[in-house]
């Protein structure tokens, strides 16, 4: 479905200046995006290293791979790297950073060099947590639960919590930065009615952003002080309570799940919306259920906290905003579905990934209920149940939506197609690899394996065997699209403006777009997912602007 | 699949204007990006509130659990160095509105006087500060290793003996509370420091001021948090004798 | 007992049905909601793939499906949330006179001790069919008990009791899991529910131990000198502690608090915290000199102070103010009984 361009090459983003200072200094949107693509690539794979190394002990019921004190170290490195330096920036950072301007129409975010500054905020996060993973690294668990992570672990929390401290200013200034640019930079014509779904999926993510993260902020200040310096205020001992740690804690890491997948809602709302021809179905219940999810989403923390020892009361409220939170979730999936109906449906890799999105994030999202139910969750707390949801939904939902924002953009973003037939391999192997990792999860959480065991009972052995199997077919999965890509990068063929017929406008300018993003500033009068006019058969063809 | 149409290039909805040397380059107009400045300093000040949130939270809920043991802490500050630096601080915000109605006023001198005192008024406050700091050094007050509490019966609570853990505790919220607050007035002096080299070079006009009314905003904001922690920090249990 | 390759963990509690009927109620919803979607799902992909001279049709949406397929979700969820509510609750509140047993956790062992004195370590022996209710608290950090075929699980905590019970309907043997993340052993901290047959048990049980806790607690009691203040002829120093349990206690700040387990440890390690109405504050706190089990000890002791469990009239305070205290400290909070 994709359409070349055999003009020559023009002046753009990428080929205005090669010099390391021109991308190291740049207050350029796109380019910072690239920059914290190749960031948060790079940590993705550290932190599937890390995966691979835990998958391959789990193969066996023993602890023989690596010692008890190492495995510690690898879940937790794990959960640092792919919860702060991967999923938070993943889509708002690369996709988002890259696409917002364009979407509203502005030569840039509000604050350019405020964006630079998150990328450098977020590599000094990332090299001083890569410092300390070479130099001991941490076995608290992403979690850091007191009194452990201030009075018993012997390693390296006080840097691991201010990397993390740090890396999450970068995550506040992006949402500041959008919601800003979204509020005050539309192009004229640009009402709010008729923004595309992806900015209301960010505005929602960066509201979510700028009032959370503070808390994890402080948190982490709170833990780093204590443990230098033998404070009270989460031991026991000292009059300290190690609840208030869970409360403050999960404050921010409950709405940053959602962080972490409505970015992937807003891009999976794209695919849908032009590889099926149509506008979305229900519009306006798709932007209000963004906000909604992300009002709900501080309201439910303590559902983390079930069996903590929080009254039978507490556990109560917190079940029941729980499920209020699901049904936004549960629209939006409605919402999707009835847009293909007759609809004109293509199947290129984004599709395809959206499509895949669509199963997991039902599933994951389903077993999201049976968390939120008390009775079920005393028995699931803490077991392969609740690691097979979150991966469900993280991996499922948001790294699927994140692939599939990649495929879909690439070609705006470098100017290039990216190889089809491979990209729908890489799809389906992702798919199932992923399939087979997390399913047997459910099957071993329900049957009563801990969470952050490296040696366990001889009967979970065949599932964890299976689990590991899909995890190396889930490796080759995400390797296949890093090679294809950069292939792209020189071999691919050039693409044109708009190679998908899409609606928006970032589709109206060249690809790759020119540093400022529109040769004239544009002027919106047209509605959202104009798909009737884009595939009005008596059209004209009109060549590329510029 | 045919391209999609091109931008209607006479349709411009801002005709060209004679570019003010501050109108940065991705806005369209001095309004938007005046109205975007304020916006964003907006949103960072609601981070902040989140950011002592989280303070404030914990402080609230040792203060009901543990009351006797934080009216005595409480009791161990000074009250007079206290209520000077809300004194100093209060009028620290006088003088940032003034210094902000003379830069949309063009009057240069005001501004500039008005910056200095405001300047001067914050360098007080962190002097005062440091003065209790110290005392508190002396007195063993700092959390830590060095940390003494007598057992003493609690004043006007007869009956009532504070635990020296759990005046740590205060003493703990005390100068995490106080030391982020601290941190953020030493930023706000390097940013007032900044509008003074820029005012003295004259780069603020009635057209262009934005960079004072933000850094008042900051300012301001940093103000309204020392309001919140000088009376649950200072007043707790405070009676006239 | 344990099979090579099971798909769904054993059974062995009263709650471990009503905790699978809940859950397979949520596999059948979930079931058909992911049937229906995938259904329509593959059948619109199939039906409105693209062909060659037909367009889509633009609609822009619907406000009664909207608002259904809002409402019958919220409806369906509403009634999990009810079902999963009466579980959990049922799950927290434990049986009056369950037998109990006392747990202290820490870094990496599990140590039970029952009421009638029997110790143990990593394993705890329960006879089928009584309900069993336990006591638990961490040295360390925080751990978490958990026996999968009970479907039981409370978080231990440093510093307070939970609480947790079951009643086990199989005899056999059973996984006890250590479920929260508590350092390197965490893996490593792992047990046996050994659940007997009551005769079985009862010859278990006479196979040696130290004598009922509280008979030990009585021991430490007087070891400590506690029973210099707490006279029981309302004489001491100290409140008669005879009667305590379970009954609200009228505090010299003016509260009124329950004095169960927490209270009763928290008097111990902290004494000034919720003193009694009429009673000066003199006590010394035993923190650092008693270990976890000598206070859940004392606690068995202190309990067995009661008639029984959660006798006498609510509101009435439990304490009698000595009479030389009541002049002269009489505070909102006592009362003269």
């Amino acid at each position: 479905m994709a359409t070349e361009n055999p003009q020559p090459e023009r002046v753009n983003y990428l080929n205005k200046d090669y010099s390391l200072a021109s991308w190291l200094l740049t207050t350029d949107h796109k380019r910072i995006a690239l920059l914290y693509l190749l960031s948060i690539t790079f940590f993705f794979f550290i932190g599937g290293f890390f995966a691979l190394l835990i998958r391959l002990e789990l193969l066996t019921p023993a602890g023989d791979l690596v010692q008890a004190d190492t495995y510690n170290k690898l879940f937790t490195m794990h959960g640092q790297v792919m919860v702060f330096f991967f999923l938070i920036p993943s889509i708002p950072a690369v996709l988002g950073n890259f696409l917002v301007p364009l979407m509203v129409g502005a030569k840039d975010l509000a604050f350019p060099r405020i964006n630079l500054l998150s990328w450098y905020l977020y590599i000094i996060g990332g090299a001083m947590m890569l410092h300390c993973i070479l130099t001991g690294s941490v076995d608290t668990g992403w979690t850091f639960y007191t009194p452990f992570s201030t009075a018993f672990s012997n390693t390296k929390v006080i840097e691991a919590g201010l990397a993390i401290f740090v890396a999450g200013f970068s995550s506040i200034l992006t949402g500041l930065n959008f919601i800003v640019t979204i509020h005050r930079m539309r192009a004229p014509g640009m009402t709010w009615s008729r923004l595309p779904l992806f900015i209301w999926a960010h505005y929602a993510t960066s509201i979510i952003q700028i009032l959370g993260t503070p808390v994890i902020a402080i948190t982490l200040v709170l833990v780093v002080a204590e443990r230098a310096l033998h404070l009270g205020i989460f031991d026991p001992k000292l009059g300290g309570d190690p609840l208030l740690f869970q409360h403050l804690f999960w404050f921010y890491s409950h709405p940053a799940v959602y962080i972490m997948i409505l970015p992937s809602m807003g891009v999976v709302t794209e695919i849908i919306a032009c590889f099926s021809r149509k506008r979305i179905f229900g519009y306006h219940f798709v932007a209000l259920s963004s906000i909604a999810i992300a009002v709900f989403g501080f309201l439910v923390w303590a559902h983390h906290m079930f069996v903590a020892g929080i009254s039978v009361y507490a556990a109560l409220v917190f079940s029941i905003l729980s499920y209020a939170v699901a049904v936004p979730s549960a629209v939006k999936v409605f919402n999707w579905t009835a847009t293909l109906y007759k609809g004109s449906i293509h199947y290129d890799a984004p599709m395809l990934y959206a499509f895949g999105f669509l199963g997991l994030f039902t599933m994951g999202g389903l077993t999201g209920l049976f968390l939120a139910c008390l009775g079920v969750d005393v028995h699931v707390h803490d077991t392969y149940f609740v690691i097979a949801h979150f991966h469900y939904i993280m991996v499922g939902g948001a790294v699927m939506g994140y692939l599939g924002g990649m495929h879909f953009w690439w070609p705006k973003i470098s100017g290039k197609l990216y190889p089809e037939g491979w990209a729908r391999l890489a799809a389906l192997i992702v798919f199932i690899g992923f399939n087979l990792t997390f399913f047997p999860q459910f099957i071993l959480g329900y049957l009563g394996m801990p969470r952050r065991y490296y040696q366990y009972p001889p009967e979970f052995q065949v599932l964890n065997v299976l689990s590991t199997a899909g995890a190396t077919i889930l490796g080759v999965g995400y390797l296949l699209p890093l090679i294809y890509f950069l292939w792209s990068m020189r071999y691919g063929k050039p693409a044109s403006g708009n190679p998908w017929n899409a609606a928006g406008l970032e589709w109206k300018t060249a690809s790759p777009p020119p540093t400022f993003n529109f040769d004239e500033e544009p002027v919106v009068t047209w509605e959202a997912y104009n798909f009737d006019e884009l595939d009005a058969p008596h059209k004209q063809e009109v060549p590329v602007a510029g | 699949m045919p391209d999609s149409q091109t931008v209607d290039s006479q349709a411009l909805a801002v005709p060209n204007e004679i570019h003010n040397p501050a109108l940065l380059h991705h806005f369209a107009t001095e309004q938007q990006q005046r109205d975007s400045a304020s916006l964003g300093m907006w949103i960072f000040l609601s981070t902040e509130v989140m950011f002592f949130g989280g303070l404030f939270c914990a402080y609230l809920i040792y203060r009901l659990k543990y009351f006797a043991e934080f009216s005595a802490a409480s009791k161990t500050l000074a009250l007079s160095l206290g209520a000077t630096n809300t004194a100093v601080l209060i009028c620290s915000s006088l003088t940032v509105v003034l210094a902000v109605y003379a830069s949309q006023h063009g009057k240069r001198s005001m501004l500039l006087i008005n910056l200095v005192l405001t300047l001067i008024l914050g360098l007080t406050f962190l002097g005062i500060k440091a003065v209790e700091y110290n005392e508190k050094f002396e007195k063993h007050h700092v959390p830590g290793p060095s940390f003494q509490f007598d057992h003493v019966q609690v004043a006007g609570h007869p009956g009532q003996y504070a635990d020296p853990r759990h005046a740590q505790i205060f003493f703990a919220l005390y100068f995490i509370m106080t030391g982020l607050h601290a941190l953020h007035m030493i930023v706000g002096v390097g940013i007032f420091l900044w509008l003074l080299h820029a005012a003295w070079k004259g780069r603020f006009t009635p057209d262009y001021n934005t960079p004072v009314e933000i850094g008042g905003l900051y300012w301001h904001f940093v103000d309204i948090v020392w309001i919140y922690l000088f009376p649950l920090l200072y007043l707790i249990d405070r009676h006239p004798s | 007992m344990l099979n090579n390759f099971p798909l769904w963990p054993e059974r062995a509690s009263s709650a471990a049905g009503n905790t699978d009927a809940l859950f397979i109620f949520l596999l059948i919803v979930s079931g058909l909601i992911t049937l229906l979607i995938f259904t329509v799902l593959v059948f619109f992909a199939v039906r409105f793939r693209h062909r060659r001279g037909v367009q889509a049709e633009q609609i822009e949406g619907s406000i009664p499906l909207e608002l259904a397929w809002t409402a019958i979700p919220f409806v369906v969820f509403m009634a999990i949330f009810v079902w999963g509510a009466i579980v959990y609750f049922q799950g927290r509140t434990p049986p009056r006179d369950a037998t109990e047993v006392y747990v202290v956790a820490k870094q990496w062992m599990w140590k039970l001790e029952h009421a009638e004195g029997q110790r143990e370590i990593n394993e705890l022996h329960v006879p089928a069919g009584r309900d069993v209710k336990l006591i638990m608290t961490s040295q360390d950090v925080i751990h978490s008990f958990f026996v999968p075929a009970f479907r039981m699980k409370q978080d231990v905590v440093p510093g307070r009791y939970t609480v947790a019970w079951f009643r086990a309907t199989k005899p056999g043997t059973y996984h006890l899991f250590c479920t929260q993340y508590c350092g390197t052993q965490h893996s490593g901290m792992i047990g046996s529910i050994i659940v007997m047959e009551p005769a079985q048990y009862e010859a278990w049980m006479s196979g040696g131990s130290t004598g009922p806790l509280s008979a030990t607690g009585e021991k430490i009691f007087a070891e400590l000198g506690c029973s210099t203040c707490h006279r029981m002829d309302g004489q001491g120093r100290g409140p008669n502690l005879q009667g305590v349990y379970g009954k609200p206690v009228a505090l010299a700040d003016g509260r009124t608090v329950m004095a169960d387990e927490n209270y009763l440890r928290e008097c111990i390690l902290d004494p000034g915290a919720k003193r009694v109405g009429g009673f000066q504050p003199i006590m010394p706190t035993f923190q650092g000199l008693v270990s976890e089990e000598q206070v859940n000890a004392l606690v068995a002791y202190v309990k067995s102070l009661s008639p029984s469990r959660q006798s006498g009239l609510p509101g009435a305070p439990a304490v009698v103010v000595p009479a030389k205290a009541a002049g002269k400290t009489a505070t909102k909070g006592s009362q003269v009984q």
